[in-house]
Order: structure tokens, then sequence, then C-alpha cells
């Protein structure tokens, strides 16, 4: 049985094979446990320095990693940009080059452009996880979706996943369809043509511009942000235009599977993407999303910091 | 291979200890199981289960998983992530006794980690240890207040428990001398 993770950092999905994606939802597991304990902390990572780097604003996802790195001992500080030297100039490589000085165990990077943690992971010896780059991946964000599911459903494999929103701008979406199709979901996503972007037919899914093919007989639906904060143009007339076509409203919802789920990684704009009774309503997860965000991001460290292939025996 | 322990003796130690338990602790008034994953587990539903045929009352049963509470994790052994199971204690151990339950004592580090973790789920009133089988070789003041087997071992032999419920047979192995 596999154990140990195959890399030293967790870039993105593309690099997992579905036994690792398992081996990361079971530890999760495990995790949780710890969690939902009075005492709400382990000592595994004792002694680690983990250095979350945030070159993007972020709630959950700081958050989430910070939690977790603090129920595994770890000893953690975060670098926000607004307070750092990158206001005075200073480039993502010397920075990264200066925090690695100090020798951290693991750095935790979001920032807006794609590809930044595959360049730190050729310059640092610190295990890099991605927490976000640019249009790219979000691998965690993915992970935790998968063990949310999986909670709820007991599987992956052959559950129909609609995915719905701004699927052009979306590092979520990236992460979500690899790892789904990686576990055998039929996954279909959902856009107006505007914010497809080209090739995703060839990532394994069904691509179409109406949603209530999308999420007819859904066993989960998983909404996108519009991230109108990186929006440059006009990829549809106004956001009332954009609810009504696409908004995720309760007649929608009504076509998936009575017992669907209802996803998003957050955060919600309500009534562009999601109408508040779906948000709030009874078959949403979105709140479990954020509390299982914990578990899955200490099984990550945890298996990170191990740092490769290893063994399972104890010396009793 | 040497079978130090066959499915007869194991079942007959577990049978001696049930009694042994009930005796030390006059009853089971306030007792809780707690098996040390992963074979800890089902020698302790076993104990409880010979129990439940003295006493006719149940014994509450938990497992405990020490893998996050290990001290060879980070260390010199880098590279290694054991597999983290689930912890499941159904119940409160504050004010109870606890019989922390493992399959074989060697070095005592287990035991070390078990009663670390057990103390981040409240304050038993006392814990206590049941071990299948001891091999001797401690590096930590930890002692068996229960001992299914003494095996003397050199360091170069490994003992392998195998129970039915994970490995299909009984057996106890004593293997590899070099």
């Amino acid at each position: 049985m596999l154990t140990a993770l195959q890399h030293k950092h967790l870039l993105g999905i593309a690099d997992l094979s579905p036994e690792e994606i398992v081996l990361v939802l079971d530890t999760a597991e495990a995790m949780k446990e710890v969690g939902q304990r009075t005492i709400k902390k382990v000592p595994t990572l004792r002694g680690r320095t983990v250095i979350n780097l945030f070159f993007e604003p972020s709630t959950r996802t700081r958050t989430s990693f910070e939690i977790a790195e603090k129920r595994l001992s770890a000893d953690t500080l975060n670098v926000a940009i607004a307070s750092s030297s990158v206001v005075k100039g200073e480039t993502l490589v010397d920075t990264a080059m200066n925090l690695e000085a100090m020798a951290p165990s693991m750095i935790v990077l979001r920032h807006a452009s794609s590809g930044a943690c595959h360049l730190l992971s050729r310059i640092c010896k610190a295990a890099i996880v991605n927490a976000g780059d640019g249009m790219h991946e979000h691998p965690t964000q993915a992970l935790l979706d998968a063990f949310t599911i999986r909670e709820r459903k007991g599987r992956l494999a052959g559950l129909k996943v609609a995915i719905v929103g701004d699927l052009l701008h979306s590092r979520v979406l990236r992460s979500n369809v690899l790892l789904l199709t990686k576990l055998g979901a039929d996954v279909w996503v959902c856009a107006p043509s505007t914010l497809i972007p080209p090739g995703l037919k060839q990532m394994g899914v069904t691509v179409t511009t109406r949603v209530d093919e999308a999420v007819a007989g859904a066993d989960v639906i998983m909404m996108l942000r519009i991230q109108l904060e990186r929006m440059q143009g006009a990829y549809f007339p106004s956001q009332r235009e954009y609810f009504t076509t696409f908004g995720m409203t309760e007649a929608r919802v009504a076509r998936a599977k009575p017992d669907c789920i209802i996803m998003h990684p957050g955060p919600i704009n309500r009534g562009v993407e999601i109408a508040s009774e779906v948000a709030d309503g009874t078959q949403s997860v979105i709140l479990d999303q954020v509390a299982n965000g914990v578990a899955v991001r200490m099984a990550v460290l945890y298996l990170l910091a191990g740092g490769g292939d290893g063994d399972t025996t104890r010396a009793d | 291979m040497p079978v130090v322990m066959d499915a007869e003796r194991i079942s007959r130690a577990l049978t001696r200890i049930a009694h042994e338990i009930l005796e030390h602790n006059r009853g089971l008034s306030n007792l809780a199981l707690v098996g040390v994953r992963s074979r800890g587990v089902p020698i302790a539903h076993r104990l409880a289960h010979d129990i439940l045929q003295i006493t006719k009352e149940e014994i509450q049963v938990g497992a405990l998983d020490i893998t996050l509470y290990r001290d060879d994790l980070m260390g010199a052994s880098v590279g290694i992530t054991p597999l983290v199971r689930k912890t499941e204690i159904p119940f409160s151990i504050d004010g109870r006794t606890i019989v922390l339950v493992d399959d074989v004592l060697y070095t005592g580090r287990t035991t070390r980690a078990a009663l670390d973790a057990l103390t981040d789920f409240g304050r038993p009133t006392s814990i206590q240890l049941v071990v299948l089988v001891d091999r001797g070789h401690r590096e930590l003041p930890i002692k068996a207040d229960y001992v299914g087997k003494n095996v003397p071992t050199s360091r170069t032999e490994s003992v392998q428990v195998h129970l039915r419920e994970l490995d299909g047979v009984d057996e106890v192995l004593l293997q590899g001398k070099e």
C-alpha cells in the first residue's frame, strides 16, 4: 500500500497519481478527528517552521493553512505583501531566497502568477505547497472538495459533477477537473462561451453553455466565483444577466438529483453566481468545505514533511 | 520460523489477562479498554469479549493511533511518513481507569507516544498496560501490568504478531536471527 507521497512539493494535482490522492484523503480523515478533540493539537511537526507567503488576498486559505500548521505544532509565520519588502520592489525569487536563508521546512505560496510555485520549487530547499498560483492550480482546494464529496457520497467514481461559473480564470476548476477525472467522476463544466478556456474538452470533461443540461441528474453542483478582479474585458453584459442565465437558483437545483450537494470554494457572490437560498440551503456543503480544508491541509503538510517514500514499520 | 504462540495459547493468555484485569481492579466499574493501532485494537476487542463472558457486562473499547505522536518522525529518519489512521475513543477518559492494549512491548517508545496521545484526550485516574508479548530491550522506564508471554529476544530478531482479524491467522512468530 502507498504510504507516502512521491513528491517533495505539492505544486498541483497534475503531478499526483490517483493512489496519492486517495492517500491524502485517507490521511485527512485521521486529521479531521484531531480537529474534533478538546485539545486540537498533536506534536507531529514540532520544531518545523512553515512560512505562509501570500501575494494575493485570502481569508479562507491562509487561515486554514495556519490553523492546520498550528494543530500539527509547527512554528508558523505569515508574510503579508502589504507589510513586506515586496512593496519596495523585491522580486519573488529574492524574497524566497531570503526567507530560505532562515531555513524554513516548508513555504506555502499564493501568487497571482501561474507557475510561481514551480519557480520556487527549483530554487528552494524547503518544500513548496501551492496555495493557488494565478490561473494554474489550487491543489488543496481540489483535495478538500474531493474529501467533502467523498464524505457525503462515499465515493467519487461514477458521480456526475457539474461545475458552473467562471471557468476561464479559475485555478480551482483546473485542479478539480484534474482530480475528479483521475478518480473517475463524470465531470460537466458550464459557462458562457466567453468564459470557457480552450482545451477543456481535452481534459476529459463535457463542456456545455446550457446550465440546465449540466445540472440535470447531477450528484454534485460545484459553483465557481465570477472573478471580477481578473476580468479586464466584457465577458457578459451584466451581473444580473449572468445570474438570470447561469446563476444557481432553487429551480435549477431541482433538476439535479434530490440528494445533490452544492459546493462553492468561496468567497461567494450572492445573486451573481448563486442565489442566497441555495448557498444557505440544506443541500449546501459550503461551510463543510471550509471545515474540511483544515484536515486536508494537515494531511498535506504531514505527508510532505516526510519528503518522499518510506515504510511504516515502527519499533514497538 | 519458530512459532512462539499459536491460536490456542493466544486465546488462553487473553482469557487469563481478562481475569487479571478484573481481579486487579476489583470488577470493571470505571474501566475502559483502548487498543493501540493496528494490532492492539483487535486484542482489546477480544479482551472485551472475554470480560463480557466472565461478568456479563460490556466494557467500552477505543482505538488509538499514535503515529502523530511518534518521536522518530521528524528526526534522523527523514523520508518516513507512516500511514496515519483514525483515533476513535467515543467516550470520555476523564476520571477513569484506562487499560491500554498493544501487541508487542519492545523499546517502550510506542507506549510513551500512546501515553502522550491519551493525555490529550483527558485525565484518566490511572493507565494500565496490556501486551500480548514482552520481548525486552526497553529504552524507556516503561513496564507492562499484564503480559501474555515474555519472549526473550535479541535485538536482531523481530517478533511478528498475526491476528485473525487482520492477517487471517492467530500466531506469534520470532523471526530472523542473523
